[in-house]
């Protein structure tokens, strides 16, 4: 049987040494009337045959096709070295990092992650990684809620539409209210008026549809009542973006994606979460700290474990129990590898490719929205519905087009994202795509869909 | 002797190891606006290719892992990873979640066919892959449960959430997440939920029980029928933490033992990697009734298309962005196909035959067993007198065998609770066991053994107290 | 382990000194300190919080774990120990000294009275 080693005559010896005739008797404490049901489960296949169904699904997957996709996940520079290095074994098979001896490993690695997280941003203290950007938003408007003791959040549309939905998810069993505020007409959010009841302000930069918000100005607005504001913010963007320490952002959060880890179907990526010093002990999560071992040599440990959930049990500051350690070890050391010059040109590449397309894309004569302060992704208003551009563009071998709900109230609309891997020959191949489907400016082209 | 560098300390400015596709073009304060742009760059490491090739790999020769040392971590199913799972999963990175779905019938069929089988395996008619870890699952399946109890007007009425004494800390700090006051219930001698004190504990303003089977004393609850029973009769939904599944699966299913919500995690019972401290993955079941408060979206099977369906107007809504952690799910699938129902009972059958094993040999040398029986999957020890696990456990580093699960749980003084797996054979139980009666040895012969141990770890013990004190959550980038 | 005569003692580890002017100083015994350990951090209640007797007030934080610190009377904070916070370890060099924790203006004066004293107490602290 794969990954069992045991022989007849090892079971044989165990059981002596047990002192029981069967393994059966070992299960003599499961109810006999729930023991070993029928499983109806397929065949098991040999390697060889698994891989080959695997390649058969893959292929009805459209893969390593023009990709325009953005939305919370996109296709970016991974150097060979990031994974080689990241998911060694040692690595990849470890467990949490609870003996520090023989952990130094993960955790000055993760040491390393949070003091990168801590650069990007510009705020001090970033745990050791969550599960994604989502829940990482919604766990910084739990923190908001311990620190002020208010219960209200107040959340820009423009914050990713699932960031929202789990927000909602996570403060819905604790009575806390979410108060959405609405779009300019340039696609981004005004500055809001902040009620002294609010705990946190949540705002997206750059936000859902790809506009820059006016950050500063949103964290006066949050300051002057009392609440936090909680930036979500893209890492890689903030090679060249303004970081939220700067702006007096209380809470950095976001979604790793974009830092060296595959798009894998969304998942698994990771979450982060970077605070002030003031709100340090309120931080869920893991942490790791520095400090000497009985040598005097530095050393680094899982710290302020006192808060989490093994401990605290009903009292933690929150349940989380993992983090996205592989993956954030992923986004280190391709930090490491790209360094500030390789992350500044891929986040540069990546606003000039974007740049270009909506260029391009006004030229064909498509109707872009016309905001110019977006980073990597941008609106396109359609014609047909956006889930049908998409489907159509994709017959076409183009991925693009991730449909803008109608809760943002401009009809029928995509956002369209480049990033620096976008070459001059995937544009042409969208424009061309886009005219076959009839979203372009010419018009009598007959659609088949 | 001097400390192992920081990446940071390594190499030069104007160094890098990786250079991605360029574009030149317009600065970015004429296309941004120059308000919208950092001051200073971020201060990330500077080091060439091989620098930064030298330092992850010498990191990753400070660490312990499956692949390098036996890794007994009760509760923690420290069973081999395939290497297979990783090619497998090489097959799926391209995929974008916003892609066409009609364009991704592959992996939806992965994910539809992966839904399947672990609704067979646990029993349940209904699985979400959504949840992240195990922890998120389980405060999926306690959201649902909150959800079904308010569809029924009984939202108010029911507050209380029973888990008992040993149970994981995440089963409280879920219930408190969710609403719930917990409520503890005690362990009898035998090892198992004092009968008579939860039935006690049930009433009407019961929303759910929480509960592991096999417990983590590694013992399975004998009287589960009888509980699931007592539970439903005052309306109360059974929560099952999927955590010691690896004692049962093939051959007893958490549906058939009562449970309405079960969580799963695939790190554990399905192979996936632990890497560190994640990315785990936490599907949950449910039993039908239960089914319509599942997050959205699910993998739906509309003819011969697969499709992601959206339209659950009862659901708690999401628990994350997308649809689950996919590169993890694809490898758990890749287990199942692998082994089948046949070899999924061996899994089982061999790692409880493997823990008793361990738990005999043990005994042996010198260590007492907290509630000894016939256990399931794992066990719980403790030291002879005077002796402290903590220093057991560091002495064990010296042999290049990772320590069992320390101080867990917390019913069980110096507990050391043991979790060999299938994957082990007896030869590895046997030298672990031969460890364990020499660290004793030596300790009961020389005092100052343990206290010094380790000896030969990249490190030694740490101090603690003053990283806990004055936090360092970052480096300095002090000069020099 | 020592234990003062003079203070009066709750069965979860508080000490509280006499009412004076209405006001007890409260902390945690050298016992308890010991059993939980080096601290290394203190959560400290609001001035002007009202707590009720065997209300959770405050949070010793050790290494390895977290102890919730009741008011052992009812009655309104007025001062907490705000050194503490840079320096949680005079809670295991001065428990019943520099390692206080709050004041309370007491609800009712006589309630002290009906707190262990240090015999009571230490029969306490020997169960552990």
């Amino acid at each position: 049987m794969p990954y069992v080693p045991h022989t007849d005559d090892d079971v044989r010896r165990a059981l002596a040494a047990i002192g029981v005739d069967r393994v059966d008797d070992l299960f003599a404490d499961v109810p006999a009337e729930i023991l070993d049901p029928p499983l109806d489960l397929p065949a098991p296949m040999d390697e060889v045959t698994l891989l080959a169904h695997l390649d058969a699904l893959a292929a009805r997957d459209q893969q390593a096709v023009p990709t325009f996709l953005g939305g919370g996940v996109r296709r970016h520079f991974i150097p060979a070295v990031t994974p080689r290095l990241a998911l060694q074994g040692e690595f990849v098979t470890a467990y949490t990092p609870y003996q520090a001896e023989v952990s130094q490993g993960v955790l000055q690695s993760t040491f390393e992650f949070q003091t990168m997280m801590s650069e990007l941003t510009g705020l001090p203290n970033s745990n050791a990684s969550m599960y994604d950007g989502a829940s990482a938003v919604a766990e910084a408007a739990l923190l908001a809620v311990r620190q002020t003791h208010r219960e209200t959040v107040m959340v820009s549309r423009a914050v990713h539409p699932e960031t929202r939905e789990v927000l909602q998810t996570y403060l819905w069993p604790l009575d806390i209210d979410v108060e959405v505020v609405d779009l300019e007409p340039s696609l981004t959010t005004p500055v809001p008026g902040v009620g002294d009841h609010v705990a946190a302000l949540i705002v997206q930069d750059p936000n859902h549809l790809g506009y820059l918000e006016d950050m500063p100005a949103m964290a006066a607005a949050a300051h002057a009542a009392g609440a936090l504001l909680i930036a979500v913010v893209d890492p890689l963007a903030l090679a060249v973006l303004r970081e939220p320490g700067s702006y007096g952002a209380d809470i950095a959060v976001g979604d790793g994606q974009v830092l060296g880890v595959p798009m894998q179907f969304g998942g698994p990526a990771f979450g982060f979460m970077v605070v002030t010093d003031a709100l340090l002990r309120q931080l869920p999560g893991r942490l790791v700290g520095q400090t000497t071992d009985v040598d005097g040599r530095r050393a680094f440990v899982l710290t302020l474990q006192a808060r989490e959930q093994h401990i605290r049990r009903s009292k933690a500051k929150s349940n989380i129990c993992s983090n996205h350690q592989l993956a954030a070890l992923l986004a280190t050391v391709n930090m490491a590898a790209l360094g500030p010059t390789g992350l500044r040109e891929m986040a540069e590449a990546t606003v000039r490719r974007a740049h270009r397309l909506a260029a391009a894309l006004r030229g064909a004569g498509a109707d872009v929205a016309p905001n110019e302060r977006f980073f990597a992704e941008f609106v396109l208003r359609t014609r047909a519905e956006g889930a049908t551009v998409r489907r159509r563009l994709a017959k076409r071998g183009v991925r693009a087009g991730v449909p803008v709900p109608p809760e943002y109230g401009i009809g029928n609309a995509v956002t369209l994202a480049a990033t620096e891997l976008t070459t001059d020959a995937d544009i042409e191949a969208l424009l061309a795509a886009l005219h076959d489907v009839g979203e372009l400016g010419v018009v009598g082209t007959e659609v088949v869909a | 002797m001097s400390d192992f560098p920081l990446v940071f300390e390594r190499g030069m400015p104007g160094r890098r190891a990786a250079r991605p596709p360029v574009t030149e073009g317009a600065g970015m304060a004429e296309l941004l606006g120059e308000d919208a742009l950092r001051a200073h760059p971020p201060r990330l490491p500077e080091v060439s290719e091989l620098d930064l090739v030298r330092h992850y790999t010498q990191l990753a020769h400070r660490q312990f892992s499956i692949d390098g040392n036996f890794y007994p971590l009760g509760s923690c199913t420290m069973k081999y990873n395939p290497k297979l799972h990783e090619d497998a999963a090489d097959r799926f990175l391209d995929l974008h979640p916003y892609q066409d779905p009609d364009h991704a019938q592959g992996i939806l069929a992965l994910l539809h066919g992966l839904q399947g089988d672990l609704a067979t395996i646990t029993g349940m008619d209904a699985i979400s892959l959504q949840p992240a870890a195990g922890a998120h699952g389980e405060l999926t399946g306690i959201l649902m449960i909150r959800a079904f109890h308010e569809a029924n007007g009984e939202g108010e009425q029911r507050r209380v959430v029973i888990c008992p004494d040993g149970a994981h800390g995440t089963n409280p700090a879920t219930a408190s997440m969710a609403g719930y006051d917990v409520v503890e219930v005690p362990t009898g001698p035998d090892g198992e939920v004092d009968f008579a004190a939860f039935e006690a504990a049930l009433g009407p303003d019961t929303a759910a029980v929480m509960l592991t089977n096999p417990n983590t004393l590694g013992i399975f609850e004998r009287r589960i029928l009888r509980m699931s029973a007592a539970a439903h009769a005052v309306g109360a939904q059974l929560y099952y933490d999927g955590a010691n599944l690896n004692a049962v699966v093939g051959r007893a299913r958490p549906g058939d033992m009562g449970f309405d919500v079960v969580h799963l995690n695939l790190h554990k019972t399905f192979t996936t990697p632990h890497g560190g401290g994640g990315p785990g993955t936490g599907p949950v079941g449910v039993k039908a009734h239960l089914a319509p408060f599942l997050p959205a979206p699910l993998v739906a099977r509309e003819g011969d298309r697969f499709v992601l369906d959206t339209d659950r107007p009862r659901s708690i809504g999401r628990m994350r962005s997308f649809y689950g952690n996919v590169g993890n799910l694809v490898r758990a699938y890749a287990y199942i196909r692998t082994l089948g129902a046949e070899g999924l009972r061996r899994v089982s059958s061999m790692a409880v035959l493997n823990a008793n094993y361990l738990r005999v040999r043990m005994k042996e040398a010198g260590f007492t067993i907290a509630f000894d029986r016939v256990n399931m999957h794992e066990f719980v020890a403790q030291p002879p007198a005077g002796l402290r696990t903590l220093d057991i456990a560091k002495a064990l580093l010296d042999h290049g065998v990772h320590p069992m699960t320390v101080y867990f749980p917390l019913i069980v003084k110096e507990a050391m609770m043991v979790e060999p797996t299938e994957t082990e054979s007896l030869e590895t139980l046997d030298a672990y066991a031969a460890i364990l009666a020499e660290v004793l040895e030596r300790a009961q012969a020389d005092p100052g053994y343990l206290a010094e141990a380790p000896r030969s770890t990249p490190v030694r013990r740490l101090d603690e107290t003053t990283a806990a004190r004055k936090p360092v959550l970052r480096y300095g980038f002090t000069a020099g | 382990m020592k234990i003062p005569q003079e203070l009066r003692f709750a069965a979860s580890h508080e000490w509280a000194t006499e009412p004076a002017d209405g006001i007890v100083t409260v902390g945690i015994t050298d016992f308890a300190q010991d059993q939980l350990g080096d601290v290394v951090f203190v959560e400290l209640p609001e001035v002007g919080r009202t707590l009720a007797a065997g209300e959770a007030a405050a949070v010793v934080e050790s290494v390895k774990t977290a102890s919730d610190i009741n008011a052992p009377l009812a009655g309104e904070v007025v001062e907490v120990n705000g050194a503490l916070l840079d320096a949680p370890e005079a809670i295991n060099t001065d428990a019943y000294g520099e390692g206080w924790l709050f004041r309370l203006r007491v609800t009712d004066g006589d309630a002290w009275g009906g707190l262990l004293d240090a015999d009571a107490y230490a029969a306490v602290a020997e169960e552990g």
